[in-house]
């Protein structure tokens, strides 16, 4: 059953090369392997979708990624940079040109949504508070919350939250971001919308995009490549065509939503009898 | 018994690996002080949040602790005919022990507890993952404000607290006992010296008060679990121990500068 864990083994060209490569990738959360000998890679100017139950260590991959925590063994290569044997500065450096959406959104919630997004031009650029306002509103204006700019966080609604952070996150025109769920909590249009936003920012600015996601129809509609990850291991990967057509057991289980397979919907545990004392006392 | 042992053992432990931990985040606080320098704007913010925000509430105990003291003090001095010391009882007092200290639990309770939970929350909320994935130093931008902010804040009030203490004491002593206003002053003026109570009291004190309070406050937050019962669980640690480190090292200090 387990797959080969090589990334060229299927369709895709070899270059030019990858912008992000991982290596071995092994973490642990204190017993439990998140991952186990990871292989990936991110193409450039691409958009790659992450996709895996709950739990099955997305938002750790881009936390690994992002150089936050740091992997037990392998590498993780950004740009040709290694990004857990970077020092503070160079990390920061590299940080610059990679931007992350956070599941949670993350804004600032002593700030407005106007200050929130231009809070990384502030910190790292010298514009002008001029050349700042039009530069938020312009991020604003693409996702949609021009008219909130004065609100603050705990005055949105937590899709309007995201898309203020999906404005943040976009504030220093990076080189690629990571989107973790951007899908979840939007109604249909904002959804739709938001794809195509993803897919513009994509191929508009040059961006390589990685989006972490369940939402499997919409996911797999804007993704060139997808990696399918489920208990430490990358199960299967392949442009959504390929996949679509694939045989395997888990994508069928994942991109139909199929109750029963391969993935387990449960935490490990032990057996569930055990666990309500059933199995060894004898019922009365 | 080896239960016992094995507790207490386990439990200092804890503690040291907590001290360990806080002596690493206080170094890297310190190496973030030369970018806070480039940008004293953003302590100068905190000083509102943790300082002027803390003024009513010293006022208000300076106030009342200054009377108490002019009420104590007179009823214990009338005995030997004594009142006119009462000046000098009050600021002595005042400023070498109750100003800084009471000053000092007072922050911590007002000010101490509302920096842990704010960073904690920051934390649970991700604002702080955030921001590192921006590129954008929290030590710098988060703690260090804070903690400067906090150690010039601590002398001010400290300060506050006993000049209105002074007061509070006038008006007991003087308005309300009949002491004699002149004597109440010029008792006060030959006996306190500027460099041994108020520099040695009020200043060095306050000032050593307030690098340990908001080491603590910042410190318990930047370590908090990040749940609601983490959070509540430092704030109550954030009080607590700034409390009890402040009074031992307030022990200390007194030792040094007023022992005999
Ligand atoms: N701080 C932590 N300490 C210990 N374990 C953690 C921590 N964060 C995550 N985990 C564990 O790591 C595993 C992966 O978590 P992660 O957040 O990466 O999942 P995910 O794939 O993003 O899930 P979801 O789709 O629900 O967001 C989970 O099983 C979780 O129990
Ligand atoms: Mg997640």
């Amino acid at each position: 059953m387990p797959m080969p864990n090589t990334p060229f083994s299927r369709s895709d060209p070899p270059d030019p090369p990858p912008l992000i490569t991982v290596r071995g990738l092994t973490f642990y959360r204190g017993d439990r392997a998140i991952f186990r000998d990871v292989d990936l890679d991110i193409q450039r100017g691409k958009v790659t979708a992450i996709m895996g139950p709950s739990g099955a260590g997305k938002t750790t991959l881009l936390r690994l990624i992002g150089g936050q925590i740091r992997p037990h063994a392998g590498r993780i290569e950004v740009d040709g940079a290694c990004v857990h044997e970077l020092g503070r500065r160079e990390l920061y450096q590299l940080r610059k040109r990679m931007s992350m959406l956070f599941q949670s959104g993350a804004l600032f919630t002593d700030l407005s949504v106007f200050d929130n997004v231009a809070f990384p031009l502030r910190e790292h650029t010298r514009l002008s508070e001029a050349l700042i306002r039009i530069l938020v509103l312009m991020k604003l204006e693409a996702v949609g919350l021009r008219g909130a700019r004065d609100l603050m966080p705990s005055e949105l609604s937590g899709g309007m939250a995201r898309r203020a952070a999906l404005a943040r996150s976009i504030a220093l025109d990076p080189m690629m971001i990571m989107y973790d769920e951007p899908f979840s909590g939007q109604d249909p249009i904002t959804m739709g919308v938001l794809i195509k936003l993803i897919r513009t920012l994509n191929d508009a600015l040059g961006l390589t995009s990685i989006i972490v996601s369940h939402d499997v129809k919409e996911t797999a509609s804007i993704a060139d490549y997808i990696y399918l990850l489920s208990e430490g291991s990358i199960v299967d990967h392949g442009s959504p065509q390929t996949l679509e057509r694939s045989r395997s057991a888990w994508v069928e289980q994942f991109l139909h939503a199929l109750p029963d397979g391969p993935m387990s919907f449960h935490y490990p545990a032990a057996a569930y009898a055990q666990d309500l004392s059933l199995a060894q006392e004898p019922s009365p | 018994m080896i239960d016992g042992l094995r507790r207490l053992g386990r439990s200092t432990l804890f503690w040291l690996n907590r001290l360990g931990r806080a002596t690493l985040f206080l170094l890297r606080l310190l190496s973030a002080l030369p970018t806070l320098a480039k940008r004293p704007s953003l302590a100068i913010r905190q000083l509102y949040s943790v300082g002027v925000l803390s003024l009513p509430i010293i006022a208000m105990s300076g106030l009342f602790v200054g009377m108490v003291l002019g009420l104590q003090g007179y009823a214990n001095l009338v005995d030997f005919g004594a009142t006119s010391s009462l000046g000098r009882v009050v600021a002595l007092s005042l400023a070498r022990e109750l100003g800084p200290v009471l000053a000092a639990l007072l922050y911590a309770a007002r000010a101490g507890s509302a920096l842990t939970a704010e960073i904690g929350l920051m934390k649970t909320t991700e604002q702080l993952s955030a921001m590192q994935m921006m590129a954008v130093d929290p030590f710098a931008r988060v703690y260090a404000p804070r903690f400067v902010a906090g150690i010039i804040a601590m002398p001010l009030l400290a300060g506050i607290f006993t000049a209105v203490g002074i007061l509070g004491g006038y008006f007991v002593a003087v308005q309300q006992l009949g002491v004699d206003s002149g004597a109440f002053w010029s008792q006060m003026q030959s006996t306190v010296k500027l460099f041994d109570d108020v520099i040695n009291g009020v200043v060095i004190k306050s000032v050593v008060f307030g690098w340990v309070a908001n080491w603590i406050a910042v410190f318990e937050g930047y370590d908090a679990i990040p749940t609601s019962e983490g959070i509540s669980l430092a704030t109550t640690r954030t009080v607590v121990n700034t409390s009890l480190v402040v009074l031992a090292v307030d022990f200390v200090l007194t030792a040094l500068f007023f022992g005999v």
